[in-house]
């Protein structure tokens, strides 16, 4: 929709605290950048025709703001654009300011393509921050390839793919998955598992690795397995069936507007998830969904991920902190928009450990890279393009926010082709 | 599958299980009646229904903010005053959107279809910048949440009985407006002969306005009932427009009764299959069954006999 990065800005976000923070670093970075952009000359930096100038370098960002997926990635383009002012307001870039180009994918995956190679060809952008959903990824895939940009993906997702053009920001599947099965097993003695998602391949392929999980390494036993079409709204057939059945736990990858009404309807139905009596356990409800659910609705349940708002570290503090000045008080981060904001830093110290803008370059210096700023903690770029991460499992509090009640002591290593699950 | 239980838990469940099956009946109900009136009495294929229901759902939103803040005291009871005006407010853009847009496309009934449905990205689009993008949250006062136990097994959730309450007084204050009151009367000779019923001096064009508004209002009180079992935001209209549609033409357009059998057979079936094969194929066996029937029935369940 707009090309230009100075699109109005959005509720809450006060345009003249915004400038008189970047005058005021301005001021101070004045110097410091320009000598820093000319120890690193263009034509040495950018030798594939980037958009690169000597004090500007350009990025996309490429999300849904209209049509239904725009309810979820409006708060990974706000982090996105919150990593690219802290860095502007830092210097930048190897000396440049980092400008935005933001395309909207309108929830529809053929315009994500377009947009994408145009992007890439028109705009010759040093990289992306964008998709969202599965499908958007899969039909920019190509384009990225074959253009060889660079793509930051922030969501959690199904795994099995590895592109040399993409790193995945977020976890794979059984990264959040594994962890939070043994958890509930091992604290709640769960054995029994109702799983229950929306069809399509994200929670499909999830289920398939927690039943092979819950059978093959927990002994338990997998009592019920159901899909439901994405927007289905009735869920008390399926209600009725997990009372007959009487699962330990109930394994819920419902989204979109269907999650609103399946938690509203188990409540409803008076199983009270505070009982833990089943448990439910979800990996597809972040603190942005409860929004929409309601906090009374949500709380007693689990959800596991690798990121809450509530998570108590200095890096988080700071971050919730900056995001709220930006977007507004009363604004939530969920487990994506946390990984949205890692990308423009990953981005941004890979350019410098390669000292180039060169895609080429990036690819071969982002591997490896760590970085201890990120809210989540600690996150290391694994050798498969995905991020080494911890896994939390967080209850869910009537305000709408997750108290973490566990993570793991180690990072989990990314395994987008895990053996043994497929 | 059933071996393992008893009798009396079997029974529980089957009980559960029907009544599950009737608030499915009046959630089909709710969201179909604005629309039989529109589509069946005139002939309007209105795609922009589910964004009627959503407006519905957002004036709930706001007044439940509302009460909340001013009238705590009131707030157990703010749902009803949220309906009554959720009804006025998706009547008065359904009257506006009539006058402004349908009005001039009567004698080319298939060109409301794409009116409607660019209405529709529209109002969404609306809905998006006015009311941000993200899904809002409507508190539901707490009497009408939880569950009444009726036997030590079954539980039969209060949101569901409120809905069917409504569902059957809904029908009966429209049916009492088609069939006693001098409006229906209007709508119904217009519908078997609009040129013979503009003779005899009856108002062709306000009758339409007010026919199009008061289905937009019904469809505005739907959405209302709503945000109890579902979810509220932009989009989430498109989640019902596919399933209103259906009940619409299996039951046959112009006929409320039709419509209400259509709603009963269809989530009665889709209920009963959901438990005994996945969701997702029992929606597929639901539309199987009925693209089978409207192929041996065009016309759907029930059809006036109509002079053209």
């Amino acid at each position: 929709m707009s090309d230009t990065p100075s699109s109005k800005p959005p509720k809450g976000f006060s345009r003249r605290a915004m400038m008189a923070t970047s005058a005021a670093f301005g001021a101070a970075l004045f110097a410091p950048k320009n000598l820093l952009a000319q120890s690193y000359p263009t034509a040495e930096v950018n030798t594939t025709g980037l958009a690169v100038t000597d004090d500007t370098v350009t990025v996309g960002i490429l999300h849904s703001i209209t049509g239904t997926m725009a309810i979820s990635e409006t708060g990974s383009v706000q982090a996105e654009k919150l990593a690219i002012k802290q860095i502007n307001d830092m210097g930048g870039v190897l000396g440049r300011k980092i400008e935005v180009i933001q395309e909207d994918g309108a929830s529809d995956w053929p315009t994500f393509a377009e947009k994408a190679r145009k992007l890439l060809v028109n705009d010759k952008v040093a990289s992306v921050m964008g998709c969202w959903t599965s499908a958007s990824r899969k039909a920019v895939l190509p384009v990225f390839e074959q253009h060889n940009g660079f793509l930051y993906y922030p969501t959690f997702y199904e795994g099995l793919e590895q592109s040399p053009n993409v790193i995945y920001t977020g976890q794979e599947a059984t990264q959040q998955i594994i962890a939070g099965l043994d958890w509930v097993k091992e604290t709640k003695g769960a054995n029994t598992f109702y799983l229950l998602g929306s069809d399509y391949i994200w929670p499909r392929t999830s289920n398939k690795i927690a039943r092979k999980h819950i059978e093959d390494f927990l002994g338990g036993k997998v009592v019920g397995e159901e899909y439901y079409p994405l927007g289905h709204t009735q869920f008390n057939s399926v209600i009725n069936k997990i009372r007959l059945r009487k699962p330990d736990v109930i394994y819920a990858i419902v989204v979109g507007g269907s999650n609103v009404a399946f938690y509203k309807q188990l409540k409803a139905a008076g199983i009270d998830m505070t009982a833990e009596d089943p448990v439910l356990l979800t990996i597809s409800v972040t603190e942005d969904e409860i929004l929409g659910i309601g906090g009374e609705n949500m709380e007693g349940a689990y959800a596991c991920m690798k990121y809450f708002q509530s998570l108590d570290n200095p890096n988080n503090a700071a971050f919730v902190k900056a995001f709220k000045e930006m977007w507004g008080e009363d604004i939530v981060i969920g487990d994506v928009t946390q990984a949205a904001y890692l990308g423009p830093w990953l981005w941004k110290a890979a350019v410098e450990a390669a000292g180039s803008f060169d895609v080429d370059k990036v690819r071969e210096a982002q591997i490896g890279i760590e970085l201890d700023t990120a809210p989540e903690g600690y996150v290391k770029v694994h050798e498969n393009h995905h991020l080494w991460s911890k896994t939390r499992v967080g209850l869910a509090k009537p305000d709408g926010q997750y108290e973490v009640v566990f993570e793991t002591a180690e990072l989990v290593e990314p395994d987008p082709f895990p053996e043994g699950y497929q | 599958m059933f071996s393992d239980y008893s009798m009396s838990e079997l029974g529980a469940i089957f009980a559960m299980q029907g009544f599950a099956g009737l608030i499915l009946f009046s959630v089909f109900v709710l969201m179909a009646l604005g629309l039989a009136i529109i589509f069946g009495q005139m002939g309007v294929i209105n795609m922009a229904h589910g964004e009627f229901m959503i407006l519905g759902a957002y004036v709930t939103y706001f007044v439940s903010n509302f009460f909340s803040a001013f009238l705590p005291g009131l707030f157990p009871a703010y749902f009803f005053v949220a309906m009554i005006l959720a009804f006025f407010a998706s009547g008065a853009l359904g009257l506006l959107v009539e006058w402004s847009i349908i009005r001039h496309l009567y004698k080319r009934p298939l060109d409301t279809l794409l009116a409607t449905w660019g209405l529709s990205l529209i109002l969404q689009q609306f809905y998006r910048s006015v009311f941000g993008a993200r899904e809002v949250g409507v508190t539901i006062p707490n009497w009408m949440m939880g569950s009444m136990p009726v036997t030590d097994l079954i539980e039969v959730p209060i949101n569901g009985i409120f809905v069917m309450i409504l569902a059957v007084s809904i029908s009966l204050c429209v049916y009492v407006m088609m069939f006693r009151s001098r409006w229906g009367k209007q709508v119904r000779a217009i519908n078997q002969n609009r040129v013979m019923a503009g003779a005899v001096g009856i108002n062709t064009e306000w009758t339409d306005r007010l026919t199009f508004g008061i289905g937009c209002g019904v469809a505005g009180v739907a959405g209302s009932a709503f945000t109890m079992i579902g979810s509220t935001g932009p989009t989430s209209g498109q989640l019902y427009i596919v399933d209103t549609f259906l009940v619409v033409v299996f039951g046959g357009a112009g006929s409320i009764l039709g419509t209400i059998a259509s709603a009963f057979s269809i989530s009665q079936a889709q209920s009963i299959m959901e438990f005994f094969l996945s969701g997702s194929m029992a929606k597929v066996l639901t539309l199987l069954v009925v693209v089978g029937i409207l192929m041996i029935r065009p016309q759907g369940l029930f059809s006036l006999k109509l002079r053209k």
